[in-house]
């Protein structure tokens, strides 16, 4: 018994490091790269919360708050120098003139909403 | 590339929408596939030319096509949506004279593509769409039924923003009063002595599962918002503070269920019921966000207030009628009427009238600036004296405030160093905590006493409920918020967070003598008069002969001249000789203004001492006729009046102040020892001063260089901070991090005090956030156990939790108190 809840507890924490850290969201499920996106911020998270964009283009950005939770606010696009203010139940429009190749997260003030921009 | 959404139906799990994502990616010309399986609809790319029906076809082939095919029509109608999204559009209508008018209103734009929901308010006159379709549209629309529209401003929604702000707050608190009306008595019944324990068999047991039904109410209800964004944030492998909650109060319910419907398996001593704990921490952690939603109002009053600043309306002049539209409506080239007492609507140039303007809402100036023909005039200052009418020069997102507006956001969102390791622990903070929560849980297993499994269950949830990821992301971000708002209340823009923490610790500042110590503009400062003369004739003189020169050196003597409202007299043969000076002839006599050695050179006679002039930093300019002197006119650019005070705060501050100029040793000398500054660097080419900064960093210094000019930028960009001050040059403030809208030097001083008080709160709060979860999460894992012999609330830790981030915002709003010291005389 002793063994089995110990043994229990390590897979859970060895779960949480694979589900947390190590795997990541599909990456095969590509989706189609417009320039032009539209992200609810709802219940705590952006949907989609990964968004590919290609380099030197223009990425235009539709967030959707639906979230009164004063966390969701703003946006900050961490590395590119970006940030905006969400009004809660309006759309706001984010547009990233010439994103640099690269990952970027993008969160919110407190990073419990997080979603990742690639661009490539 | 062409979008195609389509209807599907049957499809309820992920692995429904693989198989549709495998099938259509099978097609030739799909290149991206997308399922949203709460609206039962596939968002499709693909080549132009694939065929439509052949991707419904594959959609019906794998099993998910859709039941009713009117619903793909819906799905289109929705695509069109996904393209633009919907938005709601408030316009105001002109025109409607009847309540029969509302109802063609409505129907026009109803009939708008793109709409679905279209209502006008008679008594406003103004009309709310909901649709995808842009305003112009549904400004057509309503003009091709007869009617006039305009869109209204967003920002005219403030009480709409406030609304529901206020409805969330209300919410939070009912989750409060749910949480704790059932968590508050039966936290009282344990502590009074109350029975916590289930036997199997009795009453109690029944009554317990009454209570553990209702906390599940209770969880379902006020706590419904934490699971829900636990479970979205697990799907997208991400942890949150939700997470955290969840997985708290779920494992703290969950345990006690098991001990009520089976209490057999447990130990007797484990039998011990949780109940109160899910519910005042739901109930506790409801009351923590809504004391975060009010103190969180005020951090960004800043952006607000200066929101606020702009005009609704502007006195347009069109066909020599004035009229009064929309600010939105204004175009670049119009001619507008502002009256006293009335807001500048948009950025432009005066036309005619002369007033005083009030500009310390954009640049923290107190005194009101005179305006007259030729001067520009910003949006959202107060016009106070007489009438103007002006050009629009700029309008909606190119006026200075709306940039003013748009830089301060973007600084509010950025980060100074100081935050990077918070930031850094943010992003492993929740997971790292679930695991200290099972390797608590184990070592109380193993290694603590009876009734271990109780002790495991209180080690875990506390540990998982007293952690704080918010405190810690909120440190940074909250302070730089009020304290780049605080900085535009001074009319000072920050426009990184880096800015922030540099400008806190430089300690030399070099500070561009033109424009930045001095007025920038020569004025007269002293006419020294031969025997016989007078000083108004002289400056008459000077002035007359100067009347075709556009030098700033005659542009000193000629205001004056004006000043002393002398009149002019006609110069003729005028002839300006580049490096000596202008000759004329008035009323028949030859006049000359220029340098000493050209006058001497002349065969003039100087007999007049220029030292008193030259000491003072003046240029002296030597006036005579045919053969003799007839005075000197001292031209000399002034230190702004307070640039010698703002110069001793600097000093004060502890800062090593250099003056460089290109101006010889002996006028920089005179300057520098009227604006009190501690070295001078003289004689410096401006394409040399980025190049004295670069030398004085490499002695290890840190650096704040302060200019105005376009030769000031290359020094403004390789100092540790530029300050661009005043009406600084684009190119200017673009090389600059901070600019000051305000011409005072005490822009400089006040921007350094702020970014130390923002500093100086970030590490509070930083230090704050890591103590906290530093000190709360051991002892909630039971560190204290045996010295206590007791362990850690799960309820205590719910309330420490929720006060937690709340002191971070409210330490942040200290901030907006803050008020820069001047100096004491």
């Amino acid at each position: 018994m002793s063994i089995l809840i110990n043994l229990s507890g390590i897979i859970l924490a060895g779960l949480i490091v694979w589900w947390f850290w190590l795997s990541k969201p599909d990456k095969r499920k590509r989706p189609d790269v417009t320039g032009e996106t539209t992200v609810i911020v709802e219940n705590g998270v952006y949907q989609p919360g990964v968004i590919h964009a290609r380099a030197g283009q223009p990425l235009t950005l539709h967030f959707d708050r639906r979230d009164p939770s004063p966390c969701a606010e703003q946006v900050i696009f961490h590395g590119l120098e970006a940030s905006e203010f969400l009004d809660n139940g309006k759309v706001t429009t984010v547009t990233l003139s010439n994103p640099p190749r690269g990952e970027y997260r993008f969160t919110c003030q407190m990073q419990m909403y997080q979603g990742r921009l690639i661009v490539d | 590339m062409t979008q195609h959404t389509l209807s599907i139906s049957g499809a309820t799990c992920q692995s429904c929408a693989r198989k549709i994502t495998d099938a259509l990616n099978a097609l030739s010309g799909v290149n991206g596939v997308q399922v949203d399986l709460d609206n039962q609809l596939v968002l499709v790319s693909a080549e132009p030319d694939t065929p439509i029906d052949q991707l419904r076809d594959t959609i019906v082939e794998a099993g998910y096509g859709p039941k009713d095919p009117h619903s793909e029509m819906l799905a289109q109608a929705a695509s069109s949506a996904a393209a633009h999204p919907v938005t709601d559009i408030t316009l105001n209508i002109t025109g409607a004279t009847c309540a029969g008018c509302v109802r063609t209103i409505e129907e026009a734009l109803r009939n708008t593509p793109g709409t679905e929901q279209a209502e006008m308010n008679f008594a406003d006159r103004t009309a709310r769409v909901r649709t995808s379709s842009a305003a112009s549209d549904l400004i057509q629309a309503v003009q091709d039924a007869g009617y006039g529209a305009s869109e209204a401003r967003p920002e005219d929604d403030g009480s709409e923003r406030e609304a529901r702000e206020q409805a969330h707050y209300k919410q939070l608190l009912t989750h409060m009063w749910l949480g704790l009306g059932l968590g508050v008595p039966l936290m009282a019944w344990g502590l009074l002595g109350g029975d916590m324990m289930v036997r199997p068999g009795e009453t109690s047991q029944w009554v317990w599962l009454g209570i553990g039904l209702a906390t599940l109410a209770v969880l379902a209800t006020a706590g419904r918002h934490f699971f829900i964004g636990a479970w979205k944030a697990f799907n997208n492998h991400n942890a949150n503070m939700d997470t955290l909650i969840a997985l708290g109060t779920g494992a703290a319910w969950l345990y006690s269920m098991v001990v009520v419907l089976m209490p057999s398996v447990l130990p007797e001593a484990a039998r011990h019921v949780y109940f109160e704990a899910s519910a005042m921490i739901i109930g506790l952690i409801n009351l923590g966000q809504a004391l975060e939603v009010r103190a969180r109002g005020k951090t960004s009053a800043a952006v607000k207030r200066l929101l606020d600043l702009g005009a609704r309306t502007a006195r347009v002049i069109r066909d020599d009628k004035e009229m009064d539209v929309p600010v939105e409506q204004v175009r670049t080239g119009e001619r507008l009427r502002v009256r006293p007492g009335e807001k500048i609507a948009v950025d432009g140039e005066v036309q005619e009238g002369q007033s005083r303007i009030d500009e310390s809402m954009l640049t923290g100036e107190p005194m009101p600036v005179e305006k007259s023909v030729g001067d520009r005039v910003s949006a959202g200052t107060l016009n106070e004296g007489g009438t103007l009418i002006y050009t629009a020069t700029a309008v909606g997102r190119d006026t200075a405030l709306a940039q003013i507006v748009a830089m301060v956001k973007k600084a509010q969102g950025s980060k100074p160093p100081i935050g990077r390791l918070a930031d850094q622990v943010s992003a492993v903070f929740v997971p790292t905590i679930m695991i200290i929560a099972v390797a608590a849980a184990l070592a109380w297993f193993n290694f603590g006493p009876e009734p271990r499994l109780t002790h495991m269950l209180i080690s875990a949830t506390t540990v998982l409920i007293i952690a704080c990821p918010c405190a810690l992301g909120l440190a940074t971000p909250m302070s730089v918020m009020v304290g780049v708002g605080k900085a535009a209340e001074h009319g000072i823009l920050i426009r990184q967070g880096d800015a922030l923490q540099t400008s806190s610790k430089l300690d030399t500042i070099v500070l561009d003598k033109t424009g930045t110590i001095t007025e920038g503009k020569p004025a007269v400062t002293a006419i020294l008069c031969a025997e016989g003369e007078e000083e108004n004739g002289l400056l008459q003189l000077a002035a007359s002969l100067e009347s075709g020169s556009e030098h700033p050196l005659a542009m000193a003597i000629l205001r004056e001249a004006e000043q002393r409202a002398l009149p002019l007299s006609d110069a003729s043969q005028f002839q300006a000789l580049n490096g000596k000076g202008v000759t004329a002839f008035i009323n028949g006599q030859r006049y000359r203004l220029g340098n000493r050695r050209w006058l001497e050179s002349e065969g003039v006679t100087v007999s007049l001492s220029s030292d008193s002039l030259t000491q003072k930093g003046a240029t002296p300019l030597f006036l005579a006729d045919e053969n003799k002197l007839l005075g000197i006119i001292g031209v000399a650019d002034r230190i702004k009046h307070d640039s010698r005070e703002a110069i001793a705060r600097l000093r004060d501050a502890g800062l090593t102040v250099i003056m460089i100029t290109g101006d010889i040793q002996a006028s920089a000398n005179a300057i520098a020892a009227e604006a009190g500054v501690d070295q001078v660097m003289a004689e410096v080419l401006p394409e040399d001063k980025a190049e004295k900064v670069n030398a004085l960093q490499q002695e290890g210094r840190t650096v704040a260089m302060v200019g105005d000019g376009i030769n000031d930028a290359p020094a403004l960009a390789q100092a540790d901070v530029g300050f661009a001050i005043g009406t600084g040059t684009d190119v200017a403030i673009e090389s600059a991090s901070i600019t000051l809208m305000g011409g005072s030097l005490h822009g400089v001083a006040d921007a350094m005090a702020i970014s130390s008080a923002t500093v100086r709160n970030i590490k509070q709060n930083l230090f704050g956030a890591f103590i906290y979860n530093s000190l709360g999460v051991p002892v909630a894992a039971g560190v204290l156990y045996p010295l206590t012999g007791s362990l850690l609330s799960p309820v205590i830790a719910g309330a420490a939790m929720s006060l937690s981030s709340v002191t971070v915002v409210t330490n942040a709003n200290r901030l907006r108190l803050f008020k820069p010291a001047r100096r004491k005389a």
